[in-house]
C-alpha cells in the first residue's frame, strides 16, 4: 500500500508535462498533411481515412492523405530505402497500417518511432497490461511502437446458394473438397490472409498449441506441421486448379466466389462479406461461416516510421483513431463494420450507449456466432511456414 | 550543339546509367544505408535458389521470345494486307495508344473461365451453369500473357512495316513478282519483306526487350505460382525486409543477362532464317494465289479480341451486379462513376503526360534544330534507345535511390523524369523522319528573305511540322500514360497515376472499378489521338499542301 502510494506521488507530477506535451504536439500538428500508407484494396476501409481526414481538418487542421499499397512491405521497404540512402528526416511515410511480421521486421530493424502510443490522452481506453491483445502483436510485444485501431478475426465465407452446410472444421473441409473436387481454394500464402489459411489449420492440428507461442525451433516446426501438410496434401489435388494455382489475395477470392469459380472465400474482418454484399460485389446469399474451435484473431495497428516529416500529426491521427465516437462509428457495418478495439470496461455511459445503437445486417455475425479468438502463433511460424509452402507447391 | 548533346546524355543517359550501375552494386550486396558493404555473390545464390526459378525464367524465355516471333509472324501478312490499304491501318491507332494495363483488365474481363465471352454462350450453347474448370487466365504456360503482348505488339510491327515500306518502291517490285508468276503472298515475304527487315529489327529488340521484362501485364494476365521473373523481381523489391533488395537486384541483373542473351540469339538466328530463307527463294516456287487468309484470320481475332476486351470493360464500368451466366448485367447504372475516384488520378496521368511530353518535345526540337544548325548529325543515337532495350525492372529500383542520393524525393518530379526516359526515344523516333524529309527549299526561299535561324525555327519549321508535331504528342502522351513501373518505384506510392490504380484495383474485390479506371487509361491517349488529327486540320484548313496524313 504505502509502495503505491509513493508509486502514485511519482506518477502525479509526471503526468501533467505529459498533458501539455500533448497540447504541443496538437500545435506542431496543425496545417501537417500526414501521409497514411495503408493497404489500399478495400474501398470502405479507404472512404473511413477519408472520413478520418475530413474529420482532422475540421478539428485539428490536420490533413491525411492515403497512399494506397497493394501490400504493406511496400511502405516499409520504402522506409528502407530511404534509411538505405541516408535520408533519415522528413520522410515519405508518416504512418503506416501495420501488423505481425512487417511490425517486427521494422521494429527489428530500428525503423520505428517510439515508443509513443502511452503519450496518446485516448490510450486511456485500452487495455494495455502486459501480454493484453491490444499490446501484443503476433505474440511480440508491441512497447508502445505501434498503436491498435481495429480488431481483426479470421472468418470464411460461403454462398448459400450453392452450399448448403459448410463443414465444421478443417477435416470437415477436406470432405467436402473431396466430394466437390475443384470449388475450394485459398488466396497464395505470400499473401497474408492466404497465410492466414495455413496457421489457422496449423493452429487447429498442431499437436501441442502452446509450442506455437514461442519462437519457432526446427525440431519444434517438423513435429507440430506434420499434420497439416499431411491434411493440406490430401486435399490440394481437389482445390480449383488441382491446387497449382491460387488467387492472389482475397479480394481476388472474393470475386471468383461471386462468379461462382469457387464455393468458399476468407477474410480477416468479420464484416467484409456484410460490406462487400452492400457494394454489390457478393450476391445477397453470402454468410460468415467459422470453424467450431473459432477462429485466429488478432489486432491492426498504426505506426509511425523514425524519419516521418510529419510525426506530430501522426500521433494526432493516432490518438483520433482511438477516440470512442471514432470506434463507433467505424464498427458502424455502414461505415466498415470492424469491431472495436477498445477495452468496454474502460468506456463511460455515453460510449456505451454509441455503441449499443449500431444496426445490423443479415451477413453480419454477432461476436458469439464468431466463437472463440485464438491465438496467433508467434511470426517466426509464419515466415518458415510461408517459405515452407512456396518450397513444397512452387515448382 | 555541345550543349544539346550534353542535356541529352545528363537527362536520358545518365538516370539510366545511374539506375542500373546502383542495381548492379545491389545485386553484389553493396547497401551502404543499411551498414551493409560485405561485397560477394551472395545475392545470386539466394535469389537462384528460390523455389521455382528455374520455372519463372523459362516463362519469361517462352512469353517474351514468344510473343516477339509470334507478333512479327503476324505482322507480315498484315502489313502485306494493308500496305495497299493505307487508310485502313487507321484502326491501329486505337490499340496502338491503348495502355498494356487498360488492354489486360479488359483481356482478362473477356476471356476467364466467368468471363463475358463464356458468360456469352452459357448455358444454352455449353451447358455450364458455373463457370468451367479450364485454365484460361494466368495459365501456367503464359499463353494469355503472349496473347495480350501480341495483341499490342502486332500493330506495331505492322506500322513500322509499314513505315520502312513507305520508303521503297514497294508496289513495282510486288508487280515485277507478279510478273515472275508470284503469288501475292510469296511476293511480299520473299522479295520485299526481307528488304524491309533492317528497318524492322530496332523495333523487334524494343518488342523482345519489353516482352521480356513486362509487368503490369504480367501480374494481371501472367501465372502466379511462379511468376515471371520480372514480377518476381518486384514482389522481391517489395519484400518487409531491406536485405531482399539484394537477390532483388541479383534478378534484375539476371534478367538484364536474359535480355543481352535473348538479343544475341535473335541476331543470330536472323542470320539462320536468312540462310534458309534464302535456300526457299533459290527453289523459285511461285506459291498459289488465294485471299490473304492469314491476314483476314488476325483481324476478325485481334479485332474480336480487342472489341471484347473493351466491351466488357465498358459493360462491367456500368453493372449494377453481373451474375455467371448472365450474358448481360442484370442492371446498367452510372452509381459506380459518380462514386469512384477515377478523376484525381486521371488529372494526375494527365499532367505526368503533359509534362514528360512537352519536356521530351523540347528536348527533341533542342536536337534536332542543333543537327541543323551543326549540318550534321549527333552522335548520340545508341543513348536514345537505351531506355527501351534495357529492362524497365533492371535501372528504375535503382534509380529511384540514386534520385533519394540526389536530394530529390519520391514525388511527382521523380516520375515525370522517369517517365521522360521512355517518352523521348518514341517522340524523337517519330519527329526525327518528318524533321528530316523537310523541304529545305522553303528554308532556303525564309533565309534568302533574311530570316534568321530562330525566326526559321519558329516561322517556318514548326509550323510546317505541326502535323508530325502533333502525332509525335500523341505519341508521348500515349507512352507517358502507359508507364506503370516508372510512376509505381519512383513515385513511391504518393503518386497515383491510372496506371497504377488499374493494376492494384485489378487485384481488389470490385470488378467495376478496375474497368472504370482501366477505360479512363484507354481514353486519354484516344483523345490524345483525336486531337492529334484536330488541331492540324483545323490550323491548316486553309493551307492544302500541309494537310492530311499525319497519323
Amino acid at each position: 500500500m504505502k509502495f503505491l502510494l509513493s508509486a502514485l506521488t511519482l506518477a502525479l507530477p509526471l503526468a501533467t508535462p505529459a498533458f501539455a506535451d500533448w497540447a504541443q504536439t496538437e500545435a506542431e500538428a496543425k496545417g501537417q498533411t500526414v501521409y497514411f500508407n495503408a493497404w489500399g484494396g478495400d474501398p470502405r476501409t479507404n472512404a473511413f481515412i477519408e472520413w478520418v481526414s475530413e474529420q482532422m481538418q475540421e478539428k485539428y487542421g490536420v490533413t491525411v492523405e492515403q497512399v494506397k499499397l497493394s501490400d504493406t512491405a511496400e511502405a516499409v521497404s520504402r522506409v528502407q530505402a530511404e534509411k538505405a540512402a541516408g535520408k533519415d528526416e522528413g520522410g515519405a511515410v508518416d504512418l503506416i497500417w501495420i501488423n505481425g511480421p512487417n511490425f517486427l521486421a521494422m521494429k527489428e530493424a530500428g525503423l520505428l518511432h517510439g515508443p509513443f502510443v502511452a503519450d496518446l490522452p485516448n490510450a486511456k481506453y485500452l487495455d494495455l497490461s502486459t501480454g493484453s491483445a491490444a499490446s501484443t502483436d503476433f505474440t511480440v510485444p508491441t512497447d508502445g511502437y505501434e498503436s491498435p485501431w481495429r480488431l481483426a478475426k479470421f472468418v470464411f465465407d460461403y454462398d448459400t446458394d450453392r452450399v448448403s452446410e459448410p463443414p465444421k472444421d478443417m477435416a470437415g473441409l477436406l470432405d467436402w473438397a473431396k466430394a466437390h473436387p475443384g470449388r475450394f481454394t485459398h488466396p497464395n500464402p505470400s499473401n497474408f490472409i492466404g497465410a492466414s489459411f495455413l496457421k489457422q489449420a496449423l493452429v487447429e492440428m498442431a499437436l501441442d498449441p502452446a509450442a506455437l507461442s514461442q519462437p519457432v525451433t526446427d525440431a519444434g516446426y517438423a513435429k507440430e506441421t506434420a499434420p497439416l501438410w499431411a491434411w493440406y496434401d490430401a486435399l490440394r489435388p481437389f482445390m480449383w486448379r488441382e491446387g497449382t494455382a491460387f488467387p492472389e489475395n482475397e479480394s481476388v477470392q472474393a470475386q471468383l466466389l461471386a462468379d461462382g469459380e469457387v464455393d468458399f472465400g476468407m477474410h480477416f474482418d468479420p464484416a467484409a462479406p456484410a460490406a462487400m454484399i452492400e457494394q454489390g460485389v457478393l450476391p445477397p446469399s453470402v454468410r460468415v461461416w467459422v470453424p467450431e474451435g473459432g477462429t485466429i484473431g488478432n489486432i491492426s495497428y498504426v505506426a509511425i516510421p523514425y524519419n516521418a516529416a510529419h510525426k506530430a500529426g501522426a500521433e494526432l491521427v493516432a490518438n483520433f483513431l482511438l477516440d470512442p465516437a471514432t470506434q463507433a462509428h467505424m464498427q458502424d457495418i455502414r461505415v466498415l463494420g470492424s469491431f472495436s478495439v477498445l477495452d468496454p470496461s474502460k468506456l463511460d455511459d455515453a460510449a456505451k450507449a454509441a455503441f449499443a445503437a449500431l444496426p445490423t445486417a443479415p451477413a453480419l455475425p454477432t461476436l458469439d456466432d464468431l466463437g472463440p479468438t485464438l491465438s496467433e502463433p508467434h511470426p517466426s511460424w509464419m515466415t518458415k511456414l510461408t517459405e515452407d509452402w512456396a518450397q513444397r507447391y512452387t515448382k | 550543339m555541345r550543349l544539346a548533346g550534353a542535356i541529352v546524355t545528363l537527362v536520358i543517359g545518365a538516370p539510366v546509367m545511374i539506375g542500373a550501375v546502383l542495381t548492379i552494386a545491389t545485386a553484389f550486396g553493396w547497401q551502404p544505408g543499411l551498414g551493409r558493404v560485405d561485397l560477394g555473390f551472395g545475392g545470386f545464390v539466394e535469389g537462384v535458389g528460390a523455389p521455382g526459378i528455374l520455372t519463372s525464367l523459362r516463362l519469361t524465355l517462352v512469353t517474351g521470345i514468344g510473343a516477339t516471333v509470334l507478333s512479327l509472324a503476324a505482322s507480315i501478312p498484315l502489313a502485306r494486307w494493308l500496305v495497299t490499304r493505307q487508310s485502313a491501318s487507321r484502326w491501329m491507332t486505337p490499340l496502338l495508344a491503348v495502355p498494356h494495363a487498360a488492354l489486360a483488365i479488359g483481356l482478362a474481363f473477356l476471356i476467364a473461365p466467368s468471363g463475358w465471352a463464356s458468360r456469352l454462350v452459357s448455358p444454352w450453347a455449353t451447358g455450364w451453369a458455373l463457370p468451367p474448370q479450364i485454365v484460361t487466365v494466368g495459365d501456367p504456360w503464359g499463353v494469355s500473357l503472349i496473347l495480350g503482348l501480341m495483341l499490342k505488339e502486332v500493330p506495331f510491327l505492322t506500322l513500322m512495316t509499314l513505315v520502312a515500306a513507305a520508303q521503297r518502291p514497294v508496289s513495282e517490285q510486288m508487280a515485277a513478282g507478279r510478273a515472275l508468276g508470284y503469288a501475292p503472298g510469296r511476293a511480299w515475304a520473299r522479295i520485299v519483306w526481307p528488304q524491309l527487315y533492317p528497318a524492322l529489327r530496332l523495333p523487334v529488340l524494343i518488342v523482345l526487350a519489353f516482352s521480356l521484362s513486362v509487368v503490369d501485364m504480367a501480374l494481371i494476365l501472367g501465372p502466379s505460382n511462379p511468376p515471371t521473373l520480372a514480377v518476381r523481381i518486384l514482389r522481391l523489391y517489395g519484400a518487409p525486409d531491406p536485405a531482399q533488395a539484394v537477390p532483388a537486384s541479383a534478378l534484375a541483373v539476371l534478367l538484364l543477362a536474359v535480355m543481352a542473351g535473348s538479343a544475341a540469339l535473335w541476331l543470330a538466328g536472323e542470320k539462320a532464317v536468312a540462310r534458309i530463307g534464302k535456300a526457299a527463294i533459290w527453289q523459285g516456287h511461285r506459291g498459289r494465289s488465294g485471299k490473304n487468309w492469314p491476314a483476314v484470320a488476325l483481324i476478325g481475332g485481334g479485332g474480336a479480341l480487342a472489341l471484347g476486351a473493351l466491351g466488357a470493360l465498358i459493360l462491367w464500368s456500368l453493372a449494377s451486379f453481373w451474375r455467371f451466366p448472365d450474358a448481360l448485367p442484370a442492371d446498367l447504372t452510372l452509381e459506380r462513376w459518380a462514386s469512384a475516384d477515377w478523376a484525381g488520378p486521371a488529372l494526375t496521368s494527365l499532367t505526368l503526360a503533359l509534362a514528360s511530353t512537352a519536356l521530351a518535345m523540347i528536348l527533341a526540337v533542342l536536337w534536332l534544330e542543333s543537327e541543323d544548325r551543326a549540318g550534321r548529325r549527333l552522335p548520340l543515337g545508341a543513348l536514345i534507345v537505351l531506355p527501351l532495350l534495357l529492362p524497365q525492372i533492371g535501372f528504375l529500383q535503382g534509380l529511384t535511390t540514386g534520385f533519394l542520393w540526389l536530394g530529390l524525393p519520391p514525388g511527382a518530379l521523380a516520375v515525370t523524369w522517369a517517365e521522360l526516359l521512355f517518352v523521348f526515344p518514341y517522340v524523337m523516333i517519330a519527329l526525327a523522319g518528318p524533321w528530316r524529309a523537310l523541304d529545305r527549299a522553303q528554308l532556303a526561299s525564309a533565309a534568302s528573305l533574311g530570316a534568321g535561324p530562330w525566326r526559321r525555327l519558329v516561322a517556318v519549321k514548326l509550323p510546317m511540322l505541326l502535323g508530325p508535331i502533333c502525332a509525335a504528342a500523341a505519341i508521348g502522351v500515349a507512352v507517358s500514360v502507359a508507364q506503370y513501373l516508372a510512376v509505381l518505384l519512383p513515385g513511391a506510392g504518393r503518386v497515383q497515376a491510372l496506371a497504377t490504380e488499374a493494376v492494384a484495383l485489378a487485384s481488389g474485390a470490385d470488378r467495376r472499378l478496375a474497368a472504370i479506371l482501366a477505360l479512363m487509361q484507354a481514353a486519354l491517349p484516344w483523345a490524345g489521338f483525336a486531337l492529334a488529327l484536330a488541331i492540324p486540320a483545323w490550323w491548316h484548313r486553309n493551307r492544302r499542301g500541309l494537310r492530311g496524313g499525319a497519323l
